[in-house]
């Protein structure tokens, strides 16, 4: 490279400040956790870890908080991948939850979530100790996270307060936390939808095959294209599920997550298709719609 | 994310398009009601950067809470955040937005505009590479714009738009626009920001935000995002001294130890010798490793894996530097600290410091001065509270490796954190080597001192030489004739039999002022310690003669005093512009035309003409000759050269 060429795209100034990130918790924390979502944002902050070690082994596990409510294909991609990747992935599933048959059709979206989710996450953590926990959130995402930190500070319950959240100058974190209390660490903070997807793109990085069109089960409730994924799934009277080229812009619980129709089936098609899209990505994610700054709520309360 | 019109353009090369893109970090700062985020807004929405969702919601608060007229969509809810504020109708905090163009993505630090302030746009502030500053057109330039434009230079950011917003409701009229600019570039002056732009705006119609304004034909230069788009940010990286904080060690097997790290600075190349710092060790570069495999060379800000030669001892918090440039090593550090605790800053009290991927001990040893962000003025302290600014010394139990702020943003930055709540409370900026520099003219000697007084009265001496001591102070801008006529002078007194000596600003920095710059704060210095030379040599006895260019009114006042009134001239050595250009044999104002020296008096810093000089001189219309007769006749009128018996 000659002089006058020291320039980086703004793609790796993103990796780079990443990976900064990603081995400042490593260094500064003892037990240090990355929350697997089985996402393309996991995916890229997986991969950003990878690149921050090599060659060495991430020096800490994996953990992925299931609901037991995943799309199958996602927890096939989530076994084979971490398996190919010699990864320590530990799983969790909330086994008062799982006493209580807590599901999306009998207690709704929130609770569902609140249960499964948010508490079980809180158990893991516990559980393990762990005390940092990286997540895949951008800021770009919603309004109420263009003010959440790099370090998210989190109180012995694992709360959020947005008042007591520490100011963050330049690439100095600060990682001092007592016993008990944890940070969430957002590596990807300045990322945006589109970065993720060119980045994915362009390191060719795995992602779960729900994210590309394909002829699939579905029926259409409120407006919305549900995925008739296993026969778990209740059908409501007159409900017939019908095949659709669809795919799914996020991924969750498959009784939660909407599908829309599509025939992207390459990630230059998913880009062109999101280039033009008019609606935000949230939108397929019906926990999102119960009231305005419901994201908030549920962050306060230890939500990712 | 950018809603895009792809009907024209194949996807694939779109892609290829977008992946060149650079990115720019920015601050915006106003006051409350400046018009902050409508413009934010209306960039975001300009460039496409909303969804159809989100603008409906916004358009459904509009008619709720918004503030704009019947029918406007309130663009400034888009970037309202968290739910309390949106009830209060303010912002608090740091808000991050994201927004790209075809050539740049645009990170926007956001900050509000009221008490929790200073703490909030120093932290805006400490990753950005340029800050967009508003004024309301109707109220010009206020007290907040001067805290913005402190608080931006004092953060090191060298780059400055100044929106002057809310243009339609001063007619877009370009005279309340000049108006505001020549106030704005007045006071900018006294601030280390080299890079100062204009432009006239109304972020609520949309003028001069993404597209040039027909209703200001008057303004000819870009709309703000067009300037976001071109403004040259390359230069701001240090690329000239390497710095390798170790950040972690990755030790895979036995044979492999690698130094992981972000380069905070310079290059680094395999195969070049480098040295550990704190221990001195010396070894060489045996290869740069990443995942996407190894590279001959890194550069800020790659974050990449070092191993070396030789098995010396590196760990966490050592930092890997070139041997023939070190940075300075010491547990000493004179620092600017914005303070962000409700609990004031104490001497005395441990905090601890980190500093790139260090952390040691720090206490206040002592406060040099405060700073009033409003006023700029210096004032002693003795704590430092909530949102105050100060220069102060630190002592640290274990020396750190670091650079001035100014030189290196990297190494020149630290936090400071409190023992028992855990919290960031300080953000501080090292100065450069352990000088106090900035105003010094009112501060207390360190200690108290006694002083003595000679045995030789001023009586005596004037006798022995002749003479009654003066200083002749010329003044002027660069090529004003002042040096020529201050050794001229010298050259007269002296074969009339006087003893006589000149000081001339351009010598005293080549050695006494060695380390000061350019900046309004090293001129004052400057300043001040030649003025403190010549009363010496005027309490020795000598004539002296002094050629500054001493650009600041109040900083020649404070010479005059400091020397004594009684007996200082201060002589105005004045001509065109055109004339003192050609004179110039230094370059100085080609390379200040060119933008490579900043902050050039008379270009791009303002030179404030002397109130009341003693005499002046148009040296385009009087010879060298003629200029140190009037001198030497002035300097007889007031008694100087005769002793007073
Ligand atoms: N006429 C006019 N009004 C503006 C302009 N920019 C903002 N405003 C209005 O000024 C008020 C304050 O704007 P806002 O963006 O909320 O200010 P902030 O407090 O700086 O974020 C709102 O009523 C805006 O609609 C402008 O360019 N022209």
């Amino acid at each position: 490279m000659s002089s006058g060429s020291y320039n980086l795209t703004h793609l790796k100034v993103l990796e780079a400040e990443s990976i900064h990130i990603i081995r400042e918790v490593a260094a500064e924390f003892e037990r240090p956790v990355m929350l697997y979502s089985i996402g393309k944002d996991s995916a890229v902050m997986l991969r950003l870890a990878q690149k921050a070690f090599h060659p060495g082994r991430l020096p800490f596990p994996l953990l992925h908080v299931d609901t037991t409510w995943k799309f199958r294909a996602m927890i096939e991609f989530r076994d084979r991948f971490c398996r190919e990747q010699g990864l320590d992935l530990k799983i969790w599933i909330n086994p008062d939850g799982v006493a209580q048959n807590i599901n999306p059709f009998d207690h709704g979206s929130k609770k569902h979530t609140d249960v499964m989710k948010t508490a079980g996450l809180k158990q893991a953590l516990n559980h393990y100790q762990f005390d940092a926990a990286f997540g895949g959130a951008r800021r770009d995402e919603e309004k109420s996270r263009a003010k959440e930190r790099v370090y998210s500070f989190r109180d012995r319950l694992h709360q959020w307060d947005p008042k007591n959240q520490r100011p963050e100058l330049w690439d100095l974190y600060n990682g001092k936390v007592n016993k008990g209390e944890s940070i969430r660490a957002f590596p990807l903070s300045n990322w945006t939808e589109l970065d993720v997807w060119q980045y994915v793109h362009l390191e060719n990085i795995p992602i779960v095959p729900l994210y590309f069109a394909d002829v699939r089960p579905v029926v259409e409730r409120d407006g919305t294209l549900i995925m008739v994924d296993d026969d778990r799934m209740r059908l409501l009277p007159g409900e017939k599920p019908m095949m659709k080229r669809v795919r799914f812009r996020t991924l969750g619980c498959y009784p939660l997550t909407g599908a829309i129709e599509s025939d992207a089936t390459t990630l230059p098609e998913i880009i062109e298709e999101m280039l033009v899209a008019r609606n935000s990505e949230r939108q397929g994610r019906v926990i999102d719609h119960d009231e305005s700054g419901s994201m908030e709520q549920k962050k306060r309360e230890g939500y990712f | 994310m950018q809603v895009v019109d792809l009907s024209r353009e194949d996807i694939h090369s779109y892609l290829a398009r977008h992946q060149k893109k650079e990115l720019l970090r920015l601050l915006t700062c106003g006051s409350v009601d400046d018009g902050k985020s409508t413009l934010i807004g209306r960039l975001l929405h300009d460039t496409k950067t909303i969804y159809e969702d989100q603008l409906a919601a916004v358009r459904r608060d509009s008619e709720k809470v918004g503030t704009t007229g019947a029918g406007e969509v309130d663009l400034a809810l888009l970037t309202d955040g968290l739910k309390a504020e949106r009830e209060q109708g303010i912002t608090i905090d740091v808000a991050y937005r994201y927004f790209s163009t075809d050539r740049r993505k645009f990170i926007i630090a956001d900050t509000p505009g009221h008490e929790q302030y200073t703490r909030n746009m120093a932290t805006g502030a400490s990753t950005c590479q340029l800050a967009v500053i508003l004024i309301d057109a109707r109220h010009g330039v206020m007290t907040q714009t001067r805290r913005h434009s402190f608080i931006v230079s004092l953060l090191g950011i060298r780059r400055v738009v100044v929106a002057v917003n809310k243009m339609d409701l001063v007619g877009y009229s370009e005279e309340v626009f000049e108006r505001i600019r020549e106030d704005y570039t007045g006071f900018v002056a006294k601030l280390d920001i080299p890079d100062v732009a204009f432009i006239p705006m109304s972020a609520l119609k949309g003028d001069n935000v993404a597209t040039r304004s027909e209703a200001m034909p008057w303004y000819q230069g870009p709309a703000l995002l067009d300037h976001l788009e071109t403004v040259h940010i390359a230069s701001d990286r240090n690329m000239a001294e390497l710095r390798f904080p170790v950040q972690y060690v990755i030790r895979p097997n036995l044979d492999f130890r690698g130094f992981a790290g972000t380069v905070a600075s310079g290059i680094l190349r395999k195969g070049d010798e480098v040295t550990a710092i704190p221990s001195g060790k010396r070894s060489r570069v045996k290869s740069i490793v990443t995942y996407d495999g190894e590279l001959d060379e890194a550069f800020a800000p790659q974050a990449v894996t070092v191993t070396l030669e030789d098995e010396i001892d590196v760990s966490r918090g050592d930092m890997l530097v070139h041997p023939d440039q070190p940075p300075s090593v010491s547990n000493e550090l004179e620092a600017m600290v914005v303070w962000m605790a409700e609990q004031p800053l104490v001497p005395g009290r441990p905090y601890t410091l980190k500093q790139t991927t260090r952390q040691v001990s720090a206490e206040v040893a002592s406060f040099r001065y405060g700073v009033d962000v409003n006023t700029l003025e210096h004032r002693p302290i003795t704590r430092l509270e909530l949102n105050e600014v100060g220069h102060l010394q630190l002592t640290l139990t274990q020396a750190l490796a670091c650079d001035p702020y100014r030189v290196n943003r990297a190494t020149g930055a630290f936090i400071l954190i409190d023992r028992i709540t855990n919290n960031t409370v300080g953000a501080g900026m090292i100065l450069e080597g352990g000088r106090p520099p900035g105003d010094v003219w009112g501060a207390e000697p360190v200690a108290r001192l006694k002083s003595r007084e000679s045995l030789v009265a001023p009586a005596e001496r004037e006798e022995r030489l002749g003479q009654v001591p003066a200083t002749i102070l010329l003044v002027g801008l660069t090529g004003c004739g002042k040096s020529r006529i201050a050794y001229a002078l010298e050259r007269r007194l002296w074969d009339e039999g006087r003893t006589v000596a000149v000081l001339y600003g351009q010598n005293m920095r080549q050695g006494l002022n060695r380390d000061l710059g350019f900046t309004a704060d090293d001129r004052s210095e400057n300043l001040r310690r030649s003025a403190e030379v010549a009363k010496l040599m005027n309490d020795a006895g000598l004539v002296t003669i002094g050629a500054f260019v001493a650009p600041h009114e109040t900083v020649r006042e404070r010479a005059k005093d400091l020397i004594g009134r009684d007996r200082v001239l201060e002589i105005y050595c004045t001509a065109p512009m055109e004339v003192m250009r050609k004179r110039d044999q230094s370059g100085a104002y080609r390379l200040a035309d060119e933008g490579k020296i900043a902050q050039m008096p008379g270009v791009t810093a303002a030179f404030e003409e002397p109130k009341s000089p003693d005499l002046v001189l148009q040296t385009d219309q009087v010879s060298v000759e003629e200029s140190v007769d009037r001198i030497v006749e002035l300097m007889k009128a007031r008694g100087f050269l005769t002793p007073r018996a």
